[in-house]
């Protein structure tokens, strides 16, 4: 995966809460059988409005989002970060982001921080400026740096440390194979059921 | 004092990775062939094998043609035949279990999986679904989870699961005539929003959940993903084991007994703490309809369009072309959708055609039925309920998630508006522009007859 370590970009606020995975990558775009050309389909239907914030200069080039509530929510469809990473996107800041979209966006390096609400609309405000849309991201030292001073974010050790390292998650859990192995073993003597 | 969702958690714990993430096995994963290929395809670039093959299995559901076809050649989308071809070559590459499109079990996942006696009390089961929670209506820790996950179990036969925080919905009272639990589940989505039940573990219980059958069971840990639910269960009692019981791949013998005294464990300890409590009493609520684009936004009936309190609801109401102040029973519709693996089980399509039984769907509406599963659907033929179906003018078709997300052929027109016993009414789910009403399959029925939204008590 992308590793992620400090990121410089234009943010771009997006603050209406429950943006679904639907909203983010329609269905036309689901019949694949790989991960490519999903850029196009990143908030397709949205993006048919000329007045969508990331069709306006300079939010066409941003790659923060500052989001709403329940960020993401629905559909588990991968395809919805594959097609924001392509788009550019890195960063996704919200009040709270929906379970399996957040568990997708660290499985592909792109950083999802939830913060308080009262922190999002500072940012959702400097992002909405396009002279103070810009921010560093940066992951070492857990903070945003924007032009109002700089916003600090909570991440466990485990997501920060695979972030940094973009290391395969599987690769992490096969070095666990004696504790599977163990595991699997015991499980077959505490329960018959499951051969 | 555990939570019934501690010790399911407990049970498959492989290891613990950090303070608030664990490793957790894998009982049984279920996939399907829209959200597969590409975790096949990084396990192949990796050069992975599949762990324990024996513990997972694939159906193709999303982008099946629910019209009657002879062969993979009459799927007439290029991009969803690809699919369907792609999951059949993976399943057979890694002796994977494979439900094509002409198994006679074939069906949406979440329901043929616990027709099959696949959902036991006490495993795990995960899909790369969002509705994969309906199986915690066994008493199994069940939920979907994205393609990279997939992979990661194709490849360990665990997940990394970010431990949740134990919620309780109890349900109390007697539900009123045209109540059902797609009507209990949604006034719950309805009462603690679309993130109201985020980052946790929802358990049901209380008197009206132990008073509804397996399938209505289902529904409610179907549905409140809608509210953010990670995780749904039901402590497993009689009623579970004995729809289980006797299925294909129920446990049988000595190691049906040893079912049995395990389920006997899988409760929440009395005095074991919940992060979060909800109580609610069934017997207040009527039927429901949404008038937004988001779940939760739903009222009764007979009830008017609340007035707007946000920029999110102004928006909803002009998507769905609607005023605040208009009665709801006065929408007219254009469609009716009766399927899902929220609301397409036997009991849904026996509600649906008690509505229907002598009755004409109304001019101008376009009414179809999509059996939960092939097995669904000749069982409800058995009991005569195509002929209801069909006399009344709604289509009787093949299975499959179909209409619920419009990923096959089945899709709404721009503006066109739905009565459907699907989950979700987002801008452009059913179809781009098209206008989703979520209610029961009663409701639906209700609405397909008189043309506009219903109560169906008044039928």
């Amino acid at each position: 995966m992308t590793p992620f370590v400090v990121h410089t970009g234009i943010a771009a606020a997006l603050p209406a809460p429950n943006v679904d995975t639907d909203a983010i990558m329609p269905k036309q775009f689901l019949k694949r059988i790989d991960r490519a050309g999903l850029a196009e389909g990143a908030f397709h239907d949205l993006r048919q409005d000329s007045d969508f914030v990331l069709n306006r200069t300079p939010w066409n080039r941003a790659s923060i989002l500052v989001c709403g509530e329940n960020f993401g929510c629905g559909s588990s469809r991968e395809y919805a970060v594959w097609g924001l990473m392509q788009w550019g996107i890195r960063v996704i800041v919200a009040p709270s982001i929906a379970g399996i979209f957040f568990g997708n966006c660290e499985k592909n390096g792109l950083l999802a921080i939830t913060l308080p609400a009262a922190d999002v609309a500072v940012l959702s405000g400097l992002a909405t400026d396009g002279d103070t849309a810009r921010m560093e991201v940066d992951l070492p030292a857990q903070t945003i740096r924007h032009g109002r001073g700089e916003t600090a974010f909570d991440i466990s050790e485990m997501r920060k440390t695979l972030l940094l390292d973009g290391k395969d998650h599987i690769a992490r859990t096969l070095e666990y194979e004696a504790d599977i192995a163990a595991y699997e073993h015991a499980r077959r003597r505490l329960n018959p059921l499951l051969k | 004092m555990k939570t019934l969702y501690e010790k399911l958690l407990d049970a498959h714990t492989v290891r613990r990775i950090d303070a608030e993430t664990v490793l957790l096995y894998v009982d049984l994963h279920v996939m399907n062939e829209y959200t597969s290929p590409q975790a096949f395809a990084g396990l192949h670039e990796a050069g992975r094998i599949v762990r324990h093959p024996d513990r997972h299995l694939a159906i193709v559901d999303h982008v099946s043609p629910t019209r009657a076809i002879a062969s993979l050649d009459e799927v007439e989308d290029a991009g969803g035949r690809l699919q369907i071809e792609t999951l059949a070559a993976n399943c057979a590459r890694h002796g994977l279990e494979l439900i094509d499109l002409f198994d006679p079990r074939q069906g949406i996942e979440h329901v043929v999986v616990p027709d099959l006696g696949l959902a036991w009390p006490g495993m795990t089961i995960l899909c790369g679904d969002s509705h994969t929670t309906t199986y915690g209506a066994f008493g199994a820790l069940a939920y979907g989870i994205g393609t990279s996950e997939i992979e990661h179990i194709l490849a360990t036969q665990t997940v990394e699961h970010a431990v949740l925080k134990p919620m309780r919905i109890t349900l109390t009272g007697t539900p009123g005539p045209g109540v059902s639990a797609k009507d209990m589940v949604m006034a719950v989505i309805a009462h603690i929003g679309p993130n109201g039940a985020a980052g946790h573990a929802v358990e049901w219980e209380g008197p009206a959940v132990a008073g509804l059958g397996m399938e209505g069971r289902m529904t409610l840990c179907n549905m409140i993903v809608e509210a953010g639910a990670r995780v749904a269960i039901i402590a497993p009692d009689i009623k579970a084991l004995a729809h289980l019981n006797g299925r294909a791949h129920a446990p049988q013998g000595a190691d049906w007994n040893a079912l049995q005294a395990q389920a006997a464990n899988l409760y929440s300890d009395p005095g074991a703490a919940f992060d979060r409590e909800v109580a609610l009493d069934v017997s207040e609520i009527a039927p429901l309809v949404t008038w937004g684009t988001s779940p939760d936004q739903a009222a009764p009936i007979m009830s008017t369009i609340p007035e707007p309190t946000s920029d999110a609801d102004r928006r909803a109401l002009a998507y769905m072309d609607l005023a605040a102040g208009t009665p709801l029973n006065t929408i007219r519709i254009d469609r009716a959708f009766i399927g899902s693996c929220t609301n397409a089980r036997i009991d849904d399509l026996r509600a649906a055609a008690d509505i229907l039984r002598d009755r004409r769907v109304a001019d101008g509406v376009t009414a179809i039925c999509v059996p939960g599963s092939k097995a669904v659907r000749q069982q409800a033929e058995a009991e005569g309920l195509d002929v209801v179906f069909r006399a009344a003018g709604f289509e009787w078709r093949g299975s499959g998630c179909s209409m619920c997300l419009a990923m096959n052929d089945d899709v709404a027109a721009r503006g066109e508006r739905l009565a459907s016993s699907t989950n979700r009414n987002f801008e452009g789910r059913q179809g781009r522009g098209a206008r989703t009403h979520l209610m029961s399959p009663a409701m639906v029925a209700a609405a397909a007859v008189t043309g506009r939204l219903t109560d169906v008590r008044m039928l």
